[in-house]
């Protein structure tokens, strides 16, 4: 199905099963633990042996000699994966196109905890200590490991748009009467799911069955194939069920690659996980910015020119952290300039974490119109309210499809109680704590990509989805299954789901927060065909036909939809594809984050106490599950404002605290009462489902709102994430 | 994880005479940091002990009119008991501040004294730690030491010992008492019991080789408003940046031990004595002579401020 012309009434309107927060269909299986996760695959068929992988322990040179020959001696193991054991285990690995570095190094090493081996023996327990058995000597060369130190090496990035502009920014900035010019820098973050990336591999006749934890099942397979050079049709990839992703599982790592040359290795099913001391490491993170903001703006407010750099690093043939690209869209203002520089760094790979780009570049952004509100002696909101835009400010001639943005704050405002808030910092205290209150705009792209999905209509009336998209945790199984319900007219139990199957239709998969309504309108697709299908069987005018309650309605007549199915399933596919309503018009989400802060007067503590969100997103397909992404991303958010940062060791070229011990994400704790209000919206741009996605636009202005709140509370302005006691306590009044 | 073997001791003499005489044996008690660190091949003992079934895990009455904790009582039942939380009320609130519920309802007493530090080049087998291996080098110097010592550090090492519940003690005057492997009994007073690091950083304690620890007794009540503080970026299940453990009289004199600034639990009797004037004056003399790495300079403020405001709380 092409979607090339905005949405006009369709059945989804109905809203009967869709737009109702119904509780996840996956959950009884999830909380009885019947959800088969890649490293928990039951089936008693296979009787796996384990594999536990060799990383290498320099950032960057080359393996000069490995032995792994006690190894291979210990007890239980059964072969080990090295190097020099490639070529004739399965020739040369080629890379994946996503992956920056290969994903089993050697003899060159890109970067600390680059898998270099594999061991496989009966048990985890003879693996793992086998693994240490092995002894390996380095020839390790120098790298650059500081970002800092790299600004004026950094060049253009070789994709992208790395520079843009409108009008003369550098003239524009010079005569503005009021002018801010500030750095800000964000650290390295890594993604910190629950389930740790693993795999179960099983080579047969047909080829490779790898049972994974991945986002994107099609660009999985796609790089496995690529990797091992196999022919993809000789690749099955499963990924039912993610335990959390952001970003870290969209790409083939190196648990699918290990797994599958220790299955080729001893000829039976391996699995591997990845250990939680080597995901920082060996995995992909957001990387560290630095940014220069500028901002020029008239006395009464209107800004005039507005500039975004943004350097960050990767290893060589990586790709740039895009903060910027949210300053292009976000405000009005005539003279612009952004511009995107790009480092190489030798530390692990670099790449998306939710809401890549816009999450970082938020954080920066979001203070600096905070800094300029309080230099223009203006209210941050009306600040923002008076500079909103309902076009693209760099192609005037392209509308927003919706931008509610001036609403979520109005609302939000109200809601929150903004106008109790002190103009001035240091005003409000309650007992120990400084009070603070702050504000930040939330901004994502919505982006619209074919998606496609099978339904069918069963002879037992059963509906069954079946797409390659994956839930990681979003509630996609649920909202997959609401929209086949609402257009077949049935109850959401007489509908079930398959997903993460590579045999199954090519979906758009989770990220970017593109999940939701693609895939979604997938199903919608493949469901007019199911219509037409059901029509044509029952002999039925598919014109003025109308599916409801398990019928389905022509004329006078009601006929039951299991009727349609009783001499054999009806089977349809389709896809949605979209046409240029995304060129012509820029469709983004927006919201208001709202945060209260205590700091703690003493010791600098600082303590979220309350969080209010306010998201314009389209439809809100469930407000159950939509809600539980925006307080995830919300708590994600609290985590890169208070605590999150992958601590570099410049000498010695790696993530020191790689484990949840040492790289603090928030506890329950930390979390105070989250408020989440969704305005009701659609959006006829965004596919026949209207909807867009939320999952980002959660994250995106929570870290900025809570460090201005941190500055509201105490007039110390951190530029510089996280913003820690250490940043602050020099500069708070003496203890009274 | 090496293997090993494993029996469980019948006495606490056994235990100790057991441990000296197997070859690389260990005792184990809760586990939740000897597991973690055998996974990592951080500890690698050839043998265990396992000491849970030896009945230490009673909280008595002592002559003296003190408390007797056994070795094997649980965090969660230490902080719990109402004699602990009435009269050695910092005690209950350290153990509280530690941790997860989960954890400490396996952890033990002794355990929590022996855990080992938090360092993160400590718990990476790939880089060097004097502490790990000795001779290596100390890769915390010079590199990633927000969260690590600010005084009596060595030029070998500048790693915290982590311990909440220890702080506590030896803001309490605690002893622990332990028994041999030659059967001899022995009470080491808290402020010996765990070491600076010199140039032996791998060296933990004053334990002997074998030594078993029996109970950790607690004198008399000591009253006055007993307070504990612990500094931390987020607000639960985090080792401390730094803790203050303060016992104030009525008349302003009291007793502090400070945490997650050395390598045990820092307390400086003679700097009590400036309690009287103040959190600054008390620090002054607490700290002197620190020795911060660029990184952790800022505890030195923050020792100083958690301070005055644990007074003025104490202080009412
Ligand atoms: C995630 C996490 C967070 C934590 N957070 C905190 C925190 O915030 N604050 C805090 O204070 N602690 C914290 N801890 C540490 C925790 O308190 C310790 O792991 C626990 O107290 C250790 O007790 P255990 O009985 O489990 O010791 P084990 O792991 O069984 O043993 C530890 C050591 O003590 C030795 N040992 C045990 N019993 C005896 C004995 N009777 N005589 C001689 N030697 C003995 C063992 O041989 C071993 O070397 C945390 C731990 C974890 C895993
Ligand atoms: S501070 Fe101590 S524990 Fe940390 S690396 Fe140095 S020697 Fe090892």
């Amino acid at each position: 199905m092409k979607f090339d012309s905005p949405a006009t009434t369709n059945p989804i309107d109905q809203l009967n099963v869709v737009g109702k927060p119904l509780d996840r269909i996956d959950g009884p299986l999830k909380v009885s633990g019947r959800a088969t996760y890649a490293y928990e695959w039951h089936d008693p068929a296979i009787k796996p042996a384990y594999g536990v992988i060799i990383h290498a322990t320099i950032p960057k040179g080359r393996i000069r000699r490995m032995d792994a020959s006690a190894a291979s001696r210990a007890p239980g193991v059964l072969t080990v994966v090295t190097p020099e054991s490639l070529p004739k285990l399965i020739g040369k690995l080629e890379k994946g196109k996503f992956n920056t570095a290969t994903l089993m190094g050697g003899p060159e090493i890109d970067h600390y905890h680059q898998a270099i081996g594999l061991v496989v023996a009966t048990s985890f327990e003879a693996a793992r200590a086998a693994a240490n058995l092995v002894t390996i000597e380095y020839e390790e060369k120098p790298g650059n490991f500081a970002l800092d130190k790299l600004i004026d090496a950094a060049g253009l990035p070789k994709d992208g748009e790395p520079d843009s502009g409108v009008g003369d920014f550098e003239a524009a900035f010079a005569q503005a009467p009021v002018t801010l010019d500030q750095r800000y820098k964000t650290p390295d973050h890594s993604h910190a799911m629950m389930e740790p990336h693993a795999t179960l591999a099983v080579w047969d006749a047909d080829g490779l069955t790898v049972w994974t934890s991945n986002q994107m099942v099609a660009w999985g397979r796609s790089d496995l194939a690529k990797t091992l050079n196999l022919p993809e049709e000789k690749v099955h990839l499963m990924s039912p069920f993610v335990g959390g992703g952001f970003g870290g599982k969209l790409f083939l790592r190196a648990d699918v690659v290990m797994a599958a040359l220790g299955a080729k290795a001893t000829g039976q099913p391996v699995k591997v996980a990845l250990a939680r001391p080597m995901l920082m490491n060996n995995t992909t993170h957001r990387p560290a910015t630095l940014q220069r903001i500028r901002i020029g703006a008239t006395r009464e407010g209107k800004i005039t020119a507005i500039g975004h750099e943004s350097w960050s690093g990767d290893l060589p043939g990586g790709g740039p952290e895009l903060a910027v690209q949210q300053t292009r869209l976000l405000y009005a203002g005539e003279n612009r300039m952004t511009r995107t520089r790009l480092a190489v760094l030798d530390l692990p790979e670099g790449n998306a974490m939710r809401a890549p780009g816009e999450a970082p570049g938020l954080m920066a952004l979001e203070i600096a119109i905070d800094e300029m509100a309080e230099k223009l002696g203006m209210d941050p909101i009306a600040f923002r309210i008076l500079n909103d835009t309902q076009v693209d400010p760099e192609k005037p001639e392209r509308p927003f499809s919706q931008r509610a943005f001036a609403e979520v704050f109005r609302i939000g405002a109200e809601r929150f109680g903004w106008d109790k808030r002190q103009a001035r910092p240091g005003q409000l205290r309650d007992g120990r704590f400084l009070i603070g209150h702050g504000v930040a705009a939330a901004f994502r792209n919505n982006m619209v990509t074919k998606s496609g999905a099978r339904v069918r209509l069963g002879k037992d009336g059963i509906v069954t989805v079946e797409t390659d998209m994956t839930d990681i945790g979003t509630g996609s199984y649920t909202i997959l299954a609401q929209t086949a319900a609402e257009m077949m007219g049935l109850p959401i139990e007489r509908v079930a789901v398959h997903l993460g199957d590579s045999r199954f239709p090519v979906s758009a998969g989770s990220g970017g927060q593109w999940g939701a309504n693609n895939s979604t309108a997938g199903v919608y697709a493949a469901c007019v065909k199911l219509r037409e299908a059901v029509a044509k069987r029952l002999g039925i005018n598919a014109a003025d036909v109308s599916f409801a309650n398990g019928e389905v309605r022509s004329g006078g007549r009601a006929l039951s939809l299991t009727e349609a199915a009783k001499d054999g399933e009806l089977v349809a596919e389709d896809s949605i594809e979209y046409g240029d309503l995304d060129k012509t018009h820029q469709q983004s989400t927006f919201g208001a984050h709202f945060i209260e802060v205590g700091v703690d007067a003493a010791t600098a503590e600082v303590r979220i106490r309350r969080m209010l969100a306010v998201c314009a997103a389209g439809r809100i397909l469930n407000p159950k599950t939509a809600r539980s992404q925006v307080i995830g991303a919300m708590t994600m958010g609290a985590g890169a404002a208070l605590m999150e940062e992958l601590a570099v060791d410049t000498r010695r070229g790696f993530f020191v605290n790689h484990d949840l011990a040492t790289y603090e994400v928030p506890v329950h704790a930390d979390i105070p009462h989250q408020e989440v209000i969704f305005l009701d919206e659609t959006d006829p741009m965004s596919s026949p489902m209207k909807a867009k996605g939320v999952g980002e636009l959660g994250l995106c202005g929570v870290a900025a709102a809570i460090a201005n709140a941190v500055y509201n509370a105490t007039g110390v302005r951190v530029r510089d994430y996280p913003v820690t006691l250490d940043k602050l306590i020099d500069r708070l009044p003496d203890v009274a | 994880m090496k293997p090993f073997t494993y029996e469980r001791a019948k006495s606490p003499a056994e235990a100790a005479s057991r441990a000296a005489a197997v070859n690389n044996a260990r005792f184990i008690a809760g586990g939740t940091n000897l597991l973690d660190l055998m996974k990592l091949e951080i500890e690698t003992p050839a043998h265990l002990i396992d000491v849970n079934g030896l009945g230490l895990d009673t909280i008595e009455p002592t002559e003296a009119g003190g408390l007797r904790i056994g070795a094997l009582v649980r965090n969660t039942d230490l902080a719990a008991d109402p004699r602990v939380r009435r009269d050695y009320a910092v005690l209950s609130r350290a153990l509280l501040a530690g941790a997860s519920g989960q954890l400490r309802n396996k952890a033990t007493t002794a355990g929590n004294l022996l855990q080992r530090t938090r360092c993160p080049y400590f718990y990476d087998p790939a880089q060097p730690c004097n502490k790990r291996q000795p001779g290596s080098g100390c890769s915390a110097i010079g590199g990633f030491s927000r969260q690590l010592g600010v005084i009596g550090v060595s030029e070998a090492c500048i790693a915290t010992h982590p311990s909440d519940m220890a702080v506590a003690m030896r803001a309490l005057d605690a002893a622990v008492e332990t028994v041999k492997p030659d059967g001899q009994t022995r009470t080491i007073p808290i402020a010996d019991f765990h070491r600076l690091p010199e140039d032996r950083p791998e060296i933990d304690t004053t334990l002997d080789h074998g030594e078993f620890i029996t109970a950790v007794t607690l004198p008399p009540p000591v009253g006055g408003q007993q307070v504990y503080r612990k500094v931390r970026d987020r607000a639960s299940y985090a080792f401390a940046i730094v803790s203050v453990a303060a016992i104030v009289q009525p008349d302003g004199t009291g007793r502090v031990a400070l945490g997650g600034v050395a390598h045990k639990p820092w307390r400086v009797e003679k700097a009590e004595a400036e309690l009287p004037r103040g959190a600054k004056a008390t620090t002054a003399a607490l700290l002197d002579g620190a020795k911060p790495t660029e990184e952790n300079a800022f505890k030195l403020t923050l020792v100083e401020r958690t301070l005055s405001a644990v007074l003025m709380d104490a202080r009412g």
